[in-house]
């Protein structure tokens, strides 16, 4: 059966140039290289949609899959279910009012997200940043990334089969949620960070329950090593499923613990390192395999790795200020706005104006985001709102990956495939 | 059942009528719209901590044809909007919305070209919850609000 | 042109500016960030002969900006990063306002596929030979280009379409 009448299969009740077009390139790919057979009197070969609504796929995109029985031949992505256009809000905000739209675009782990931002925003305007910040910063990033890994566990072992798991993780997520709570006020998209510091001192409760996690969070990864690294089912579901050759990772641009699992020991904490990463003692976990299962064992170890930076940072936080001093950069602290004259006034400053960098200064700073590089490419026009905010997301370019490892797989390890690539929509999409 | 055309509102279509209403209320088996952050915490919802099991909702059908409450988690896209309605038309009566978070309720912060100002402008919204994200414990004072709309609904009446 | 640079991004320019004397406008660099800035149709020439000669084999991202000037009005700018000297180096290009064209570079790096339909969807600027040019962010039957700074920023009524809120006529 020639699939070149699937035109006239389809009828699309809404968006209908679009659907065209997205079954037309279906149809275009790999024209060249596969054999259009005319006998297929089973009728094996079918056009399978796992709709932007679907249980398994991380967020809402869309698969649009050939397959021929249970192989799948060729597949599509359809992404920008959740586009809407941050890019464009970054433009008519200042810097600092744009900081909550960056906690949710990888929402499994916000606290990075803003540290991205600040980051990003203090190279082009040259802010320094006090050292307790600094340390504040990178015990926020590793609880962020031991947070965004616990539910990429959860999630897809659970896609795998085994639900129990996702109850276990979000147990250990809702310890994390406390401590956020305690540190930055709120559960979940914490916006802690800020231009030029960190919002406010950690409370000594807050150290309290960091030091208790991490006491005990190496036991429960125990517990989970115990149950999945030498599970028959685990193995047999993932090992030598979707392989990302060594040689093409670079090339299709896989980011983070794929691209770590496909042979590259590639971390921006090591490229060029932010915020006191060169004084801190940790590994980047490495495979070589390319498939799931390496993709499980870097992240795994990147969680024991993150414990092992939150202690070192817990022993060398240094005393100080939490934000730097500067008013045309920074926020003053709440006493000197509530209290003084000058601390009002440069508090309406920031919020009206905000922080200006030079005019035509460009800058791209990237952080390790758990997804891989995020990074944020800024020109400045001279004012308080950038000209120009462009965001690298990783799982943007993660998911071009799965475009091309899923050919040639099952169609049921899709799932599978798609948990152990951990992609985040609201990044992906901007 | 022709009872009631006997008997009009009375005493035992009442009495049905509470009956069906705890039985319709206690076993609410919501359709998680997750699509962004808010999904997040609705996982929390259903996660150990905040238990959904106990108000009944015990299991997240992903199907629409077997669900009864829609929680539109997240921030509704145009793009996404016509998938969302067509899973809604898909949900067999009775059925119940709500829409989680301030971006499922107005479109929140996002005040932008790519996003629907609230799911309201193409789904009968039953519920709202404020919040970005809303806690889980707010997701659940909405599922009890919509258990107290079922219970105060005639259902003998509607379903003939 | 006082630019302090480490060894390897030094070698890199200077390798440049001889083998593309003509096509190489400017070399700055802007917060420790090196730019250089070629002519469209150097494309795709300088970008193998980066990732063959100088190994600048992983490209990150390609942005797209919109300058707001009468000529020269869209910027395309390359990210490429070099794991050998973990050096990165930032490649743009211009194209003018009408009809806006770039050669793609998805033969010299296969990830420049989505990032390139994503330049397209943004602001409109096409790539010549690009394997799959279709919008990726917004359904095609949208028809402005967001990121243009004509573009309002809630968008324009009826452009996009709601679903139909009664099932019958579906």
């Amino acid at each position: 059966m020639k699939l070149s009448d699937i035109q006239s299969k389809v009828n699309a009740t809404f968006f209908k140039e679009h659907q065209k077009k997205l079954y037309q390139s279906l149809e275009d790919k790999h024209t060249t290289i596969e054999e259009m057979d005319d006998g297929d009197p089973l009728n094996s070969k079918m056009i399978l949609n796992m709709g932007p609504q679907h249980p398994a796929t991380h967020g809402v995109i869309r698969l649009v899959l050939q397959l021929h029985g249970e192989t799948i031949e060729k597949v599509k992505l359809d992404i920008g279910y959740l586009h809407r256009g941050v890019e464009k809000i970054a433009e008519n905000k200042t810097y600092q009012e744009f900081m909550p739209y960056t906690d949710r675009m990888d929402y499994l782990s916000p606290y990075s997200n803003n540290v991205a931002l600040c980051t990003a925003v203090e190279k082009i305007a040259d802010v320094e940043v006090p050292e307790r910040a600094h340390y504040i910063r990178m015990i926020g990033c590793e609880l962020a990334r031991i947070s965004s890994h616990l539910l990429w566990l959860g999630t897809m072992v659970m896609d795998a089969g085994a639900v129990l798991v996702f109850i276990w993780t979000f147990k250990e997520r809702e310890k994390i949620y406390d401590i956020m709570d305690r540190l930055a006020g709120h559960r979940f998209t914490v916006s802690h960070s800020r231009i030029g510091g960190v919002a406010n001192d950690i409370t000594d409760e807050a150290m309290g329950a960091i030091k208790e996690f991490a006491q005990t969070f190496p036991n429960e990864l125990k517990d989970y090593h115990k149950l999945l690294d030498r599970n028959r089912l685990f193995f047999d579901r993932n090992e030598a499923v979707g392989v990302l050759k060594t040689e093409d990772a670079l090339g299709i641009a896989a980011k983070g613990p794929v691209l770590r699992a496909a042979g590259y020991a590639y971390d921006i904490r090591k490229f060029a390192p932010y915020a006191r990463y060169d004084e801190v003692e940790f590994g980047i976990p490495t495979r070589l395999e390319g498939d799931n299962l390496a993709r499980y064992f870097v992240r795994m170890e990147e969680m024991s790795e993150s414990i092992r930076i939150i202690r070192q940072c817990i022993d060398k936080l240094p005393k100080g200020p939490v934000r730097t001093d500067n008013a045309k950069q920074a926020y003053p602290s709440k006493d000197e706005v509530y209290y003084s004259m000058e601390g009002m006034i440069h508090d309406f400053m920031m919020t009206d104006t905000g922080i200006c960098p030079p005019e035509g200064a460009e800058s791209y700073h990237a952080v390790e985001a758990p997804k891989g590089e995020l990074g944020y490419f800024i020109q400045s026009d001279g004012t308080g709102h950038p000209w120009r905010m462009k965001i690298n997301a990783p799982s943007f370019s993660n998911l071009q990956v799965l475009e091309n490892i899923l050919d040639g797989e099952m169609v049921a390890d899709t799932v599978v495939i798609i948990g152990g690539l951990d992609p985040v929509m609201g990044e992906a999409d901007k | 059942m022709g009872v009631e055309s006997a008997l009009g509102e009375g005493y035992l279509t009442t009495r049905v009528d509470s009956l069906v209403n705890w039985a319709r209320a206690n076993a609410a088996w919501p359709m998680p719209m997750g699509l962004a952050c808010c999904a997040i915490e609705m996982m929390a919802f259903a996660g150990p901590k905040y238990d959904a099991a106990r108000f009944g909702s015990e299991v997240m059908r992903f199907s629409p044809r077997q669900s009864d409450v829609m929680i539109v988690a997240g921030w509704c896209t145009y793009k996404m909007s016509h998938a969302i309605r067509r899973i809604w038309d898909q949900m067999p009566d009775p059925k119940w919305c709500i829409a989680m978070g301030a971006c499922a309720s107005t479109g929140g912060m996002h005040r932008c070209y790519g996003v629907v100002q609230g799911v309201d402008n193409f789904l009968p919204v039953d519920t709202y919850i404020s919040g970005c994200p809303p806690r889980p414990d707010a997701v659940l004072h909405a599922l009890m609000k919509i258990q107290d709309k079922i219970k105060t609904e005639h259902s003998v009446m509607l379903d003939t | 042109m006082a630019l302090e640079l480490n060894e390897s991004l030094q070698n890199t320019i200077d390798g440049l500016s001889e083998t593309f004397t003509d096509k190489l406008i400017e070399v700055y660099q802007s917060t420790g960030d090196t730019f250089i800035r070629i002519e469209s149709d150097a494309l795709v020439d300088v970008c193998n002969y980066l990732k063959d000669e100088h190994h600048f084999v992983f490209l990150t991202d390609i942005a797209g900006t919109d300058r707001y000037t009468s000529d020269e009005r869209f910027e395309v700018i390359y990210n490429l990063v070099c794991l050998k000297h973990q050096t990165r180096l930032m490649l743009k290009v211009r194209c003018e306002e009408e009809a806006p064209e770039l050669m793609t570079v998805s033969t010299v790096w296969q990830a420049a596929n989505w990032m390139e339909r994503e330049v397209y969807d943004m602001f409109g600027v096409r790539f010549k030979e690009h394997p799959d040019l279709r919008r990726i962010f917004l359904p095609e039957d949208f028809d402005y280009f967001p990121l243009r700074k004509e573009f309002p920023l809630l968008g324009i009524q009826g452009s996009i379409e709601l679903p139909n809120t009664t099932p019958d006529t579906d």
